[in-house]
């Protein structure tokens, strides 16, 4: 027997569980003061999903995807790329997002089913959440190539679940990134579940990441709950894209600490027991942990910060509730660059039925 | 002016728009090195580069996803699905993200994008080569489906695609890709889109038709004219939108209308000019609106295609029995 090829996966992980380094920590990691940004991400995604959550529950929003338990996911890779990067999101990216510069009301307005949501001040080349699955793993390969064709020292970022692993699009967008070598990284926030589908009933590779192989680049797994091994492994992916390296898959490995969606109840189908013993690995209070033992954090700044991400996210969630809704016209007049004729005639009716509603509504 | 064919003017265009246009690409399997299995990009590659021209790994889905996010970056990717039985697992990219991006963002971000697919039957092809599913894409919101029928208005037709700012899925009829040939003026001007053409005037019937049907539509029109009946030919050319204000005129004075199509007959677009008419038109028919169209069967394999595509006596037969409505 000859063996024509063979392939190892690396697995890296910086803090343990307890926040106790397990090896020397990457430049940006050594000075635990340089580390409290990713804290403070982190508890702002937790605090704005809870208070999504609770809007969910009160009727002010929509279904509603918390990350709750992959913050580190979230915080690592978007602190890991550079503001001129473009992020494609699949719909638990919150955290990244933030970081990305997309406002916490832009998120709440299109999770409260509000087109205008997607619409970023911030990161204007960043694409809207993706809610069909892995679909827009071959748009990362597209802006990939645009910034390749263009020359540019920019690479895209694209954040899939470990179910979309399983679609042929995600297969098809990664081979074309290994064959042109195209600048992008491909995130697997492996939450362990899709849905109701656990992660050994979604593929029988040993891990995700090795699915970059056949693709011909490579994949490493990181511990996803530990978001310095996450940023050091997407900045280092990134820094290889933008410099003509080719593509990476990045596996963060993580728990979905929450139900699928709001919508989702995940007793049906998983124990709470397991649940529970996954909240002692969980990437705040690793983090936290850390800074702690470094003397780096204290009670007091703890209280702090949790009040200060509280009002941040309550004066988003104002600004959001406080946001009109949009006229009923406008569903028609972002549809193409002009609106074709046999459309303006629709738009019209609509016009007059509102019209005609708001009348009732006056008498 | 030399007379050239349907294909020839669709590389024609092509290049015309990579000259002009440095954002405008193309992509697709086979279309680089080959030139495409129809020869519609045969030269670009030499004359564009490896740049400008991509030969893709095979994945349909791939193509359009790809094209959206290249579109969304500024690019004007043409891209070709060598046949559209094969655009099936693309049509999720149309759908879900090629005709929603600029209204999902509000106009953050665009898709200047246009899928190029051969469609139709009547070339003797395998199977899978020869459906007409235009409809589907009919149906799909904030995209056009174009569909020229010459060589001229494929070469003014698909330069419009290319320079619309929004997704354009442009069906070439490929049983008129090698005939007829007609001159083609190479002047870069583009033909309207949302618009249809009216091919031949008259006043006893209108007969609306697009894609290869139209030559089958003019040749029936012929043979009426010598029977004394003067039917009014439009070539819908832009199925979305629909211009149906051409086709409602041109009912007024006739009174009568036969469309033809070469889809199945259910659920065709034939279907949506004739409730059109029914909800508009109604009180200038004379007669009931008639579908001349396939069948609603699996397009047969070559040895029976043409029993199954409208044939210029299908038309006519369809006519008469109209024109027995007083």
């Amino acid at each position: 027997m000859t063996e024509i090829a063979s392939f190892a996966i690396e697995y890296r992980r910086f803090l343990d569980p307890d926040g106790q380094a397990v090896q020397p920590l990457p430049a940006f990691a050594q000075d635990p003061a340089d580390l409290i940004p990713l804290y403070r991400a982190m508890v702002l995604t937790r605090s704005f999903d809870a208070k999504a959550v609770a809007l969910q529950r009160t009727g002010r929003l929509g279904t509603f995807a918390s990350s709750l338990g992959q913050e580190a996911v979230m915080a690592g890779t978007g602190a890991a790329m550079r503001p001129e990067d473009v992020l494609l999101p699949s719909f638990r990216e919150q955290g990244a997002q933030f970081l990305r510069g997309a406002a916490m009301t832009d998120l709440l307005l299109y999770w409260g089913g509000d087109e205008r949501g997607s619409d970023f001040a911030g990161p204007r080349e960043d694409f809207p959440i993706c809610v069909p699955v892995g679909t827009h793993a071959a748009h990362a390969a597209g802006v990939a190539l645009a910034f390749q064709l263009r020359g540019e020292a920019r690479a895209a970022v694209c954040v899939l679940g470990d179910g979309a692993t399983s679609k042929g699009e995600v297969y098809e967008a990664m081979n074309l990134a290994g064959v042109w070598r195209l600048p992008v990284v491909f995130v697997v926030n492996n939450n362990q579940w899709a849905i109701s589908v656990p992660r050994e009933r979604q593929t029988a590779a040993q891990t995700l990441a090795q699915k970059a192989i056949a693709a011909g680049f490579g994949g490493v797994q990181v511990d996803g709950n530990d978001v310095i091994a996450v940023r050091d492994a997407v900045e280092r992916a990134l820094e290889q894209a933008r410099s003509g390296g080719g593509p990476t898959l990045v596996e963060a490995v993580t728990y979905r600490l929450s139900d699928h969606t709001t919508v989702d109840d995940a007793s049906r189908y998983r124990d709470d027991a397991e649940v529970s013993a996954r909240w002692k690995d969980e990437p705040i209070l690793r983090l936290r942990r850390h800074l702690t033992d470094a003397g780096a954090w204290s009670k007091e700044d703890e209280e702090r910060l949790i009040a200060e991400c509280g009002e941040e996210v309550e004066a988003a969630a104002e600004a959001y509730l406080a946001t009109p809704v949009q006229p009923v016209e406008s569903m028609f007049d972002w549809l193409y660059a002009e609106l074709p004729g046999d459309l303006a005639e629709q738009r019209a009716g609509l016009v007059a039925e509102a019209g005609l509603a708001g009348g009732e509504n006056d008498g | 002016m030399a007379e050239i064919a349907l294909v020839e003017a669709v590389q024609l265009a092509l290049a015309r728009a990579m000259e002009e246009d440095e954002t405008v690409l193309v992509l697709g399997e086979d279309v680089g090195v080959n030139g495409g299995v129809f020869r519609a990009t045969d030269g670009l590659l030499a004359r564009f580069g490896d740049k400008r021209v991509f030969d893709t790994p095979l994945a349909e889905a791939l193509l359009a996803g790809i094209s959206v996010g290249l579109g969304a970056q500024g690019f004007r990717p043409v891209t070709e699905f060598q046949f559209m039985g094969f655009f099936y697992p693309a049509i999720d990219q149309v759908a879900n993200h090629a005709g929603r991006l600029r209204n999902r963002t509000r106009g953050r971000l665009t898709c200047p994008i246009v899928l190029r697919a051969p469609f139709g039957g009547g070339i003797h092809a395998p199977e899978h080569h020869s459906e007409s599913f235009e409809a589907m894409f009919a149906h799909i919101p904030g995209i056009r489906v174009v569909i020229p029928s010459s060589p001229a208005r494929a070469y003014g037709l698909l330069l419009a695609a290319i320079r619309d700012p929004d997704p354009v899925v442009f069906l070439e009829p490929k049983r008129v890709y090698r005939a007829p040939k007609e001159e083609v003026a190479d002047d870069g001007t583009a033909a309207p889109l949302d618009c249809c053409f009216t091919l031949r005037e008259g006043n006893d019937i209108t007969l609306v038709t697009w894609g290869a049907m139209v030559q089958e539509t003019l040749a029936a029109a012929e043979t009426l004219s010598g029977q004394g009946v003067e039917a009014e030919v439009i070539d819908v050319a832009t199925l979305k939108p629909l211009d149906m204000a051409t086709i409602l005129t041109s009912v007024e004075h006739t009174g009568r209308c036969v469309i033809i199509h070469e889809a199945p007959l259910s659920g065709g677009f034939g279907g949506e000019i004739a409730a059109r008419l029914a909800d508009r038109g109604l009180v200038s028919l004379t007669a009931p609106v008639k579908r001349v169209a396939g069948f609603d069967t699996v397009m047969p394999l070559p040895r029976l295609e043409e029993h199954y595509m409208p044939s210029a006596r299908r038309i006519l037969a369809a006519v008469r029995e109209i024109l027995e409505y007083a």
